[in-house]
């Protein structure tokens, strides 16, 4: 039942996207469907309480810590909410990890998928038509356009997200970081690197 | 064939823009819609797949010119009044009392707990594994939905007809072309199935990239 009705009910609600939203949320209010404190409480959820800190304390802890790094790739979904980094949009992850040999890239074509527990909401480019389009089939001319060249030796892996498995790119470990503790560590690892269009920074 | 969200591989869309860490939501009504359009489905009238396909079957033309909120709360108004939830009457403003569905609105204190609850896709099937590990496969030829047509499917364009090999198998999930039209789970096994950039692309950056995409064992056929 696809629904291609040519006369959208959406367009019955002005066209100004703010006011757009203002109308459904006050029809909605009225009907008893939604609670506007309801709302206030989803978005200090993503503003200030999930977000990528979440995913740098994962790799941070990742490279300190190698029996956390071999539980991380066996098993991610396991090891990140005992962590407390489980719910909606990361019921299913799993950990990749970038070497000299593989960079890993993730991307969602069909839709914006992305491990909300561990990185937050995504950032606009990473739901822009440019990047969902191009990063299959040019990742290393979108990596240039984040200031990254990879090494010639180095392979391209881009991940389509397109079920509901969620993926945690582990960006390399940076030179001369041998003596930093976890905390010290989760300021290199920025959102950037955990979806493979970054690389962690160097102290 | 195809809907104007099946976009991997399309020329033409200009640099990606990075942007800082900090900053969550660049304007109010995006909070606001991303926080409608959880709680509209906190009422349980549609799951995941059904809101996705509510997004993809936004014209194309709407679909390229609204920004990413804008196809969410587009996508949501259309699925309230498919669903019933609102008349179009009550969607234009014109009418509307208290609805029955109400006892079922999120209320503030259940928030942090319906989320951080989630969805797990992954179900119990009788569908035994067809393949393992470094198996040969190659995609449907047509990247359709074969239960309904013009229905939705996670097998995107670009990899119709590629030959890969299975990288791992991630348990048996809900098969979204089934699911998104509320013809049940038909959960089945999912696989992480790996391309040669040259299978996918005309011209690969590097012989040695990659794309790995999640697909469904009835997605695939074995391949000498």
């Amino acid at each position: 039942m696809p629904h291609d009705d040519p006369d959208h009910p959406h367009s019955l609600l002005p066209s100004d996207p703010a006011l757009r939203v203002r109308a459904l949320e006050t029809v909605l209010t009225r009907k008893g469907l939604i609670d506007p404190a309801a709302l206030d409480a989803i978005i200090d959820t993503y503003e200030n309480r999930i977000g990528p800190r979440n995913g740098a304390r994962v790799v941070a802890r990742a490279w300190c810590d190698p029996g956390f790094h071999a539980a991380l790739m066996e098993d991610a979904t396991a090891v990140v909410s005992d962590m407390g980094y489980y719910g909606r949009q990361g019921e299913h992850m799993v950990a990749v990890e970038n070497t000299e040999a593989v960079h890993n890239m993730v991307v969602c074509t069909l839709c914006s998928c992305y491990p909300w527990p561990l990185l937050g909401i995504p950032p606009t480019w990473y739901k822009s038509d440019a990047y969902r389009a191009r990063a299959v089939r040019e990742p290393r001319k979108v990596l240039a356009e984040f200031g990254v060249t990879l090494p010639e030796a180095t392979a391209v892996r881009v991940w389509d997200s397109t079920a509901e498995v969620r993926y945690l790119v582990v960006p390399q470990r940076p030179a001369g970081t041998e003596g930093m503790d976890e905390e010290a560590l989760m300021d290199l690892v920025t959102r950037d690197s955990m979806i493979g269009t970054g690389l962690a920074v160097s102290p | 064939m195809t809907r104007p969200h099946d976009m991997g591989g399309r020329f033409g869309d200009g640099p990606v823009i990075p942007e800082a860490e900090g900053e969550v939501f660049h304007e109010d009504w995006h909070a606001r819609a991303l926080a409608v359009t959880l709680a509209c489905g906190a009422l349980g009238e549609w799951n995941i797949d059904v809101s996705r396909h509510a997004r993809e079957c936004l014209s194309p033309a709407d679909y390229a010119r609204f920004s990413y909120y804008e196809k969410w709360m587009a996508g949501l108004a259309d699925l309230l009044v498919q669903t019933g939830v609102l008349s179009r009457s009550e969607l234009a403003g014109t009418s509307g009392g208290r609805a029955d569905l109400a006892e079922r609105a999120l209320q503030a204190g259940a928030v942090p707990g319906v989320l951080a609850a989630g969805g797990p896709a992954d179900r119990e099937s009788k569908i035994a594994r067809a393949f393992g590990a470094g198996d040969a496969v190659v995609t449907r030829r047509i990247a359709a939905n074969t239960l309904v047509e013009g229905g939705h499917t996670r097998l995107p364009v670009y990899a119709a007809g590629a030959r890969g090999r299975i990288l791992r198998c991630h348990g048996t999930h809900v098969l979204p072309d089934s699911s998104a039209h509320r013809l049940g789970d038909a959960a089945e096994p999912l696989y992480a199935v790996v391309f040669p950039a040259s299978e996918l692309w005309a011209h690969p950056e590097h012989p040695g990239d990659e794309v790995v995409l999640d697909l469904w064992q009835s997605y695939l056929q074995a391949t000498p």
